[in-house]
């Protein structure tokens, strides 16, 4: 009759055993954290713990589980913005740069097409305008020749320029398959230059997060407001390259006209620069994570033609000498000049990996935010506000949790008394199972929790009614219990696939607060269906086996 | 002494009063329409974008005082509304100033923002920003946009969910309880003029969520009843399944309310309205799946017969609960 396999028993016990451990850090928040904190700090600097951040892993030993519930912006202060990167300026840029490069190579032929101007033109798009009809074709065949193969991941794809004749004029304009590759390359670089800069400030767990084609979303707890984190982004890098005048350690004093400048990865290393820079990242138009002749990986870039010319006269007087790259007053490289660099592009080359490279590429890259952000959405939430809902979500909490169980023990009498165990178990299984899976908890999350509260006692409140029924019918209190779970069965089925599958399309549609909210209902249903199903019912049985009451009263 | 909601065996006849409780229904569907036709709703910046400003001081709000001070900065429609909790201690005064969206740009320019503070600064110096938020309105569109598909994705998966457990004609009547809750919950944030944003559309879906629970716990007892009483008229049946589950109907929606209530007190300001959207949508919830999901049944009337053909799974109320004891 009321049987349930040893295994089954030992299963749901150790399911909720380990529901409980995940969930066990969450209690002592602020300890976990501070540990959490100093351990990720040494793992990054990679040396030995100062004694204060000893301490503060101390405070939490390393066999048990640290994963915290993460807080969301609403609960602990700080700043969110989504922006849009105007990915269209990108092209406006590069067609503008396009332009002295055309007209110089229409100008060596100038014979055969005629005179030609540049037309006006919406941004992204070049216009030539050619008095002389019968250049066309000449003309045309020449800036086709300056398309170059776009390569994507997919390999090579067409030509980056598409050029054809209307009327008089040459219209160029950036084909498709260049668009797409270069929005991808902005949206990677403003990504970068984002994480770069947040970094720098060194704040806890902020998101940087790609969000649909062309937004960028941003949250970082803890800084002040969203235009603090504003000008924090919009800051531009500086990008120089200067040459190097001796290496020394910390302390060093540089002579006239020399600037000391610490290496990035030490600071106990200072290069000695001289002051002025031979050419600045506004000179430069690429850097492309690469290989160098001996399958080494390495960064590729190129100059503009002013940069270039500096470049090359430089590199030629210089070879074998080191050179300086500094961004944000920091040397993020200097290699050595290896031979003289004439067309304005080269090769650095060093000990770097791939993802070294793509990194210092992306920097190189990343000297100024390639286009303009529009911001769309902007919040700024102070942390005593968070505190405040904290604290305000942990008395409703407990109060309603409270309430909720005497009004069971008042109605099912011990059968409210496992109902309530079940609860407080559900929520222990709730935090758990929001710990594993690093989710973030917020203001309508909290809401959602104490929702669950009152939702989790219904598929309970559904058994032991119907036991209830049962007991008037049935033959004995086992029977009744069996067909009293059996019964309710397919209602707790259908009342609970209904909302979860409503918890299904918050989670899909929905952004922000809804998702949050989503995300605990949903885990909520689940650990609810779990306890009621499996763990009240093994406590009812456990408790009749026991007891083997003749009467029962529910 | 055990706490009883219902009394064992209620024989209510749910039915009796049809014109009364339907009608009731309906004309509060009705006057939710014209409210909303004539208000219109509070929307929050979230659906229309714009900033708010949440401040923070000791001194009275005079909001002429305050209007006055920020006119000068030509910022368009302002409002400042007192916000009031238990929660604060005496002497605190807390605000929300919105600011429409400005001409030609997406999000409040810092600047403006820090031109609005000091301008309420010179009114109350204690005055701090605990929170300041600003959508722009292409945003704005795009959410209103994905409320609206939430909102109607989870009907149409409802209405097809239970199409497939019961018979159309349970899909037609959970539909209509959940079209008639969602109603009369916009209705009452129209009339009190409460701030309708993005959380109240998440507690919109939770209602649907709650009161289709509640449907469908009644919907799966009726059709058991149905299999065991063939011979019963429908309203008979009905009233019989109903006052069965009276007594989990409301133990549950007591447990929930009673949370929800002491959250609505307890909770902070900053969740009132979504919890408020919540306490009515369970009581309108409850109510409905009794007077509109069933009536809508009777109206309709149901296949009686569902042994032979019809329904491919076998005798109803089966399905999850085989003779080996499901689950455990």
């Amino acid at each position: 009759m009321l049987q349930i396999a040893t295994w089954k028993r030992v299963l749901i016990w150790a399911v909720c055993a380990a529901g409980l451990w995940a969930a066990m850090p969450n209690l002592f928040y602020s300890r976990v954290e501070v540990h959490n904190d100093a351990a990720a700090a040494v793992a990054a600097r990679g040396g030995d713990p100062t004694p204060a951040e000893a301490e503060a892993i101390a405070r939490w030993p390393d066999l048990l589980p640290g994963t915290l519930v993460n807080l969301g912006l609403d609960l602990r202060g700080g700043a969110h913005l989504l922006a849009e990167v105007q990915l269209a300026d990108v092209y406006a840029g590069r067609m503008d740069a396009l332009w002295p490069e055309v007209r110089d190579a229409l100008r060596a032929e100038r014979a055969a097409i005629g005179s030609f101007n540049e037309g006006p033109s919406e941004p992204g798009t070049l216009r030539i305008a050619l008095s002389n009809p019968e250049g066309m074709a000449r003309a045309l065949e020449i800036v086709q020749g300056m398309a170059r193969p776009v390569v994507s991941l997919l390999g090579p794809s067409g030509n980056d320029l598409e050029v054809r004749a209307e009327g008089s004029e040459i219209i160029v304009t950036f084909s498709e398959a260049e668009q797409a590759a270069t929005d991808e390359r902005t949206m990677r670089q403003s990504l970068e230059i984002i994480r770069l800069r947040i970094d720098k400030v060194g704040t806890r767990e902020p998101t940087i997060m790609r969000q649909g084609a062309n937004r960028i979303l941003i949250q970082v707890p803890g800084i002040g407001s969203a235009a603090e984190l504003k000008a924090l982004i919009g800051t531009t890098a500086r990008l120089t390259f200067h040459p190097v005048v001796r290496t020394g350690v910390a302390g060093d004093a540089p002579g006239p006209r020399q600037i000391a400048v610490p290496a990035s990865e030490s600071a106990e290393i200072v290069y000695i620069l001289e002051e002025m820079p031979v050419v600045t990242g506004n000179e430069l138009t690429k850097a492309l994570p690469a290989f160098d002749q001996n399958n080494r990986p390495a960064v590729e870039f190129r100059f503009n033609p002013t940069g270039a010319r500096k470049f090359g006269d430089y590199t030629a007087a210089n070879i074998g000498q080191p050179f300086a790259i500094v961004l944000d007053d920091e040397v993020i490289s200097a290699p050595v000049i290896q031979s003289h660099i004439p067309g304005g592009s080269g090769i650095i080359t060093g000990n770097f990996t791939v993802d070294g490279t793509t990194q210092l590429a992306a920097q190189l890259s990343a000297g100024a935010l390639p286009a303009r952000m529009e911001f769309l959405e902007e919040r700024t939430i102070g942390p005593e506000l968070g505190q405040d809902s904290i604290d305000a979500g942990r008395i409703a909490a407990v109060v309603s949790m409270l309430a909720v169980l005497v009004f069971m023990v008042a109605s099912y009498g011990w059968f409210g008394v496992i109902a309530n165990a079940a609860l407080m178990l559900n929520i222990g299984l709730l935090f758990g199972m929001l710990s594993a899976i690093g989710a973030t908890l917020t203001l309508p999350g909290i809401a959602g929790i104490v929702l669950t509260i009152g939702m989790a006692v219904d598929a309970n409140v559904l058994v032991f009614e119907r036991i209830r029924e049962e007991l008037k019918t049935a033959r004995g209190p086992a029977r009744a219990i069996e067909l009293g779970y059996e019964k309710a069965l397919s209602s707790i089925i259908d009342a609970n696939l209904t909302t979860f599958l409503i918890a299904v399309i918050l989670f899909a549609v929905g952004s922000g607060p809804v998702r949050g909210f989503s995300v605990t209902l949903g885990l909520g249903i689940f650990t609810s269906v779990f306890t009621a199903v499996f763990v009240t019912r093994l406590m009812v049985v456990t408790w009749f086996e026991w007891r083997r009451p003749k009467t029962l009263t529910v | 002494m055990r706490l009883r909601l219902v009394r064992e065996n209620t024989s209510f006849d749910f039915f009796r009063f049809w014109r009364v409780t339907f009608g009731a229904s309906a004309l509060a569907v009705v006057a939710s329409i014209v409210i909303f036709a004539v208000q219109g709703l509070n929307f929050g910046i979230d659906f229309r974008g714009g900033t708010t400003i949440r401040t923070d001081g000791a001194a009275e709000i005079d909001i002429a005082a305050w209007r006055a001070a920020i006119a000068p900065l030509g910022l368009g429609d302002v409002s400042i509304t007192e916000v009031f909790d238990p929660g604060f201690e005496a002497g605190r005064h807390v605000a929300m100033v919105r600011v429409q969206a400005q001409e030609g740009a997406e999000a409040t320019s810092p600047e403006l923002i820090a031109a609005i503070e000091t301008a309420l600064r010179t009114i109350d110096p204690t005055l701090t920003f605990p929170a300041v938020e600003s959508v722009g309105p292409k945003v704005s569109g795009e959410l209103v946009t994905s409320a609206l598909m939430a909102v109607g994705l989870s009907l149409l998966g409802v209405m097809a969910y239970i199409w497939v457990r019961f018979e159309w004609q349970f899909a037609v009547g959970a539909v209509v309880a959940l079209i008639h809750d969602v109603v009369l919950t916009i209705g009452i944030f129209s009339l009190f003029q409460i701030r309708f944003d993005l959380a109240i559309i998440a507690a919109l879906l939770t209602i649907i969520g709650y009161s289709i629970n509640d449907t469908v716990v009644v919907f799966d007892r009726v059709r058991e009843n149905l299999i065991r009483f063939k011979q019963r008229a429908l309203t008979e049946v009905l009233n019989l399944s109903i006052n069965d589950t009276m007594s989990r109907t409301l133990m549950t929606s007591g447990t929930t309310l009673l949370a929800l209530v002491i959250l609505l007190v307890l909770g902070g300001d900053v969740i009132r309205g979504f919890v408020f959207a919540m306490t009515w949508g369970i009581v309108v919830g409850t109510y409905s799946s009794v007077f509109v999901a069933s009536q809508i049944l009777v109206f309709l009337g149901v296949k009686r017969d569902w042994t032979k053909g019809g329904t491919a799974e076998g005798p109803s109320g089966t399905r999850f609960a085989g003779k080996d004891g499901t689950g455990a």
